[in-house]
């Protein structure tokens, strides 16, 4: 068990970095509570794979440290961390039994063998393999075998943290959900801290208490899932949480007024304040399709657009819209009109987020 | 260019993999065949190639029977999963590949390269070697040289499987515009039924071998001719409970009565088995019919900007899905609301007999 804990932690591939671009993770402190379930979010190429391979010691930072429990532990070893990875694929023994596969990583170190066969039950009896332990691991399903993986991993009581690399991939659809399931109950009955990398925002929002989102090698928000859905403190954030993600207008004053490149905003006087008070050329104001309300007839306050075309998805249909130029998407639900050809839209001033230079400053709603 | 599809069934090595199917594609149409894995999709878009010949049927295009001519002699193009490029050639020269194949010119197969690549936003990396590449833009590369042909036909085996969410978004919004100027007949095969409605055009569900419908995306979604294809289109699944209507009252599962109401007065008195999307359970009273239903969560599945809520109780599974976060326990108690007037009915054969009255009714 352990809280793992990343001190001005840095990584670059190059010898000899000149620029932030040239860094896989840029400079970051974070920090792991033991027993809790995280996920470290993001794209392809964000450098999430380099910082799990950093954790689990597969490689050794350039700059800064990396604790377990307050311990450095920068030059350890894999086998000297006591974590466990679950990867994309099941690492499992394919002539073994499930029985044998569970208790390989103990037999390892030499467990007697009354405390290896306690374990391998109460592993199996959560993972519900009790009735395939006998079985050769060759015959089992890929959803089987990828639960095996996982109870390698929960078997050894002394394990620091459980890291799990896209370990769905391989699982069918229909039978994903009960493995997600599954996975909270381990985490619930084990207490052992837990960290899920995917670039899924399901796989994570789904799994983790708290989730981290990186991007271009920067942690850019660590939250739940409902404050990366209802405040995204980057861009980033929120135009990859969410589907469609958020729209963004670039903003400036003119004349006293809110204006979106020609178009002139009807928003309250407290965003009016924070955007004239913003001490930067990179203003946005960022609103989610969900939020933006959207009316078949002129009402007070709104603004008028124009209908690209809408799209029923089946539950609800989703608008493209243009205002003044600028494209945005906005949800309907079933039981609500939808517009066609002019639409006029408000924005109501509680569900827009203020973004200076990328990030989200916070602000009075008057 | 028409695509018919008569009668076609295809054995391989005794077992049926495609049973009577029947289907009319017209030029410009953007067409989803969607089934989960092995119902059959791959097999009938090999038919349509060329790639395979039919056991039985025929294949006409644009009248002509195509049946037994070979891919190379009808003008198709094809995308797979995998992102196939020629590895040692420059993304241009991929894109141009079938154009110096069909000894086209070289200021043509110039102009339609560069055309091609602007349409599909690569047109800064035709100097590149495709593992240069991301997957995105691998797969831009191989969709640039299916659509360089001006082919008549071009099929999608799944093509965005291998990307991540957000470029699958991109790609559905990008594929229907390029399509949209097109008179060529598109085939998308996918297992998802999001991914279908995302497409829109025309929906052919296929399970086991055999269509089940075939239609506007929309009308196949909202007015499923029998129970396998509302739940095939699906995503959460439907929610399927049995049921008995007898005079005044619905009985839900041998426990779960109502009154019944306008909606379902028109059905005989009988056992039925009823659908109900997950979108319209909700977790709040929405009208004043809606049944009050305890239950107790499996599971909170959020995607993001949406919830997918797994609850089970003694006598049911059901799944809802919620707009927005909500965060719940393993465990967790929680009551919901179950719309009786936006309800599905099947008769005993799985065929619809109701669609709810806010779809249109049946």
């Amino acid at each position: 068990m352990a809280e793992i804990t990343l001190k001005s932690l840095a990584h670059t591939y190059l010898p000899n970095p000149a620029s932030p671009e040239d860094y896989a993770i840029r400079e970051m402190d974070h920090v792991w509570h033991q027993g809790g379930a995280y996920a470290l979010l993001g794209p392809s190429g964000c450098g999430k794979s380099t910082l799990l391979n950093i954790i689990s010691g597969l490689l050794e930072p350039s700059s800064g440290d990396v604790l377990f429990d307050g311990e450095r532990v920068n030059a350890l070893p894999p086998e000297e961390r006591n974590i466990a990875q679950v990867f994309q694929f099941p690492v499992i023994y394919d002539t073994m039994t499930v029985y044998d596969n569970l208790a390989f990583p103990l037999r390892n170190v030499k467990t007697p063998a009354d405390k290896v066969h306690e374990r391998v039950m109460e592993v199996a009896e959560v993972l519900e393999l009790t009735a395939q332990l006998k079985r050769k691991a060759k015959n089992l399903t890929a959803d089987e075998k990828q639960k095996v993986s996982m109870g390698r991993g929960l078997v050894r009581e002394d394990v620091s943290a459980i890291l799990f690399d896209e370990p769905l991939t391989v699982i069918d659809p229909q039978l994903k959900w009960k493995l997600r399931r599954k996975l909270k109950e381990i985490h619930q009955r084990f207490e052992i801290t837990m960290v899920y990398v995917t670039h899924d925002q399901l796989e994570a929002s789904t799994f983790a208490d708290k989730i981290a989102v990186m991007y271009e090698g920067q942690v850019v928000q660590f939250g739940t899932p409902r404050e990366l859905f209802e405040a995204p403190n980057h861009t980033f954030v929120g135009y990859f949480i969410g589907s469609p993600g958020m729209n963004f207008l670039e903003v400036a004053i003119r004349d006293g007024r809110v204006m979106a490149g020609k178009t002139m905003l009807e928003v309250g006087k407290g965003v009016h304040d924070a955007v004239a008070g913003a001490r930067s050329t990179n203003i946005k104001l960022g609103i989610r399709p969900e939020f933006i309300e959207v009316h078949i007839e002129p009402v007070d306050g709104a603004m008028e657009a124009t209908v690209q075309h809408s799209q029923d998805l089946g539950t609800y249909s989703i608008v493209y819209l243009t205002l003044g130029g600028i494209s945005l998407k906005a949800r309907i639900e079933e039981d609500q009109p939808t517009p066609e050809g002019r639409a006029w839209l408000r924005f109501p001033d509680d569900r827009l987020g203020l973004y200076v230079d990328e990030y989200r400053v916070e602000f009075d709603h008057e | 260019m028409s695509l018919i599809l008569e009668n076609i069934d295809h054995v391989v090595g005794g077992a049926s993999h495609i049973s009577d199917v029947n289907l009319q594609l017209e030029p410009g149409s953007f067409n989803v065949l969607l089934g989960r894995t092995l119902s059959g999709k791959t097999t009938l878009m090999r038919l349509m190639a060329g790639l395979d010949v039919p056991t039985r049927g025929r294949i006409l295009m644009d009248g002509e029977d195509v049946t037994g001519r070979s891919v190379r002699k009808r003008n198709v193009s094809m995308v797979y999963q995998q992102f196939i490029n020629y590895p040692a050639l420059s993304v241009y020269d991929n894109i141009a590949s079938p154009l110096k194949l069909a000894k086209v010119s070289r200021a043509e197969i110039d102009r339609r390269v560069r055309e091609v690549a602007e349409m599909l936003h690569i047109e800064h990396l035709l100097d590149r070697l495709p593992l240069e590449l991301s997957g995105g833009q691998q797969q831009r590369t191989a969709m640039g040289r299916a659509l360089v042909k001006d082919a008549d036909v071009v099929l999608f085996d799944e093509p965005l499987v291998n990307l991540d969410y957000k470029l699958r978004e991109e790609f559905r919004d990008e594929l229907r515009s390029v399509f949209s100027e097109r008179n060529c007949i598109a085939v998308y095969a996918t297992t998802e039924p999001a991914e279908a409605m995302a497409l829109g055009g025309n929906t052919a569900v296929l399970h086991e071998g055999r269509l089940l419908q075939y239609g506007r995306t929309e009308d196949v979604y909202h007015r499923p001719g029998d129970i396998l294809t509302a739940e095939m289109f699906s995503e959460p699944p439907i929610n399927i409970v049995k049921g008995i209507i007898s005079g005044s009252e619905v009985t839900f599962d041998q426990s779960l009565h109502f009154p019944i109401n306008d909606d379902l007065r028109s059905l005989a008195p009988g056992e039925y088995r009823f659908g109900v999307r997950a979108s319209h359970i909700s977790l709040k009273p929405q009208a004043k019919d809606d049944i009050e239903v305890k239950m107790t969560v499996d599971l909170a599945e959020i995607s993001g900007s949406e919830t997918f809520l797994h609850v089970h109780n003694d006598l049911f599974h059901m799944t809802l899905h919620l707009e927005g976060v909500h965060e719940f326990d393993v465990d967790a108690p929680v009551t919901l609301y179950f719309p009786t007037h936006k309800v599905y009915a099947f008769d005993r054969q799985g065929a619809v007999v109701h669609i709810p009255t806010h779809l249109g009714g049946a």
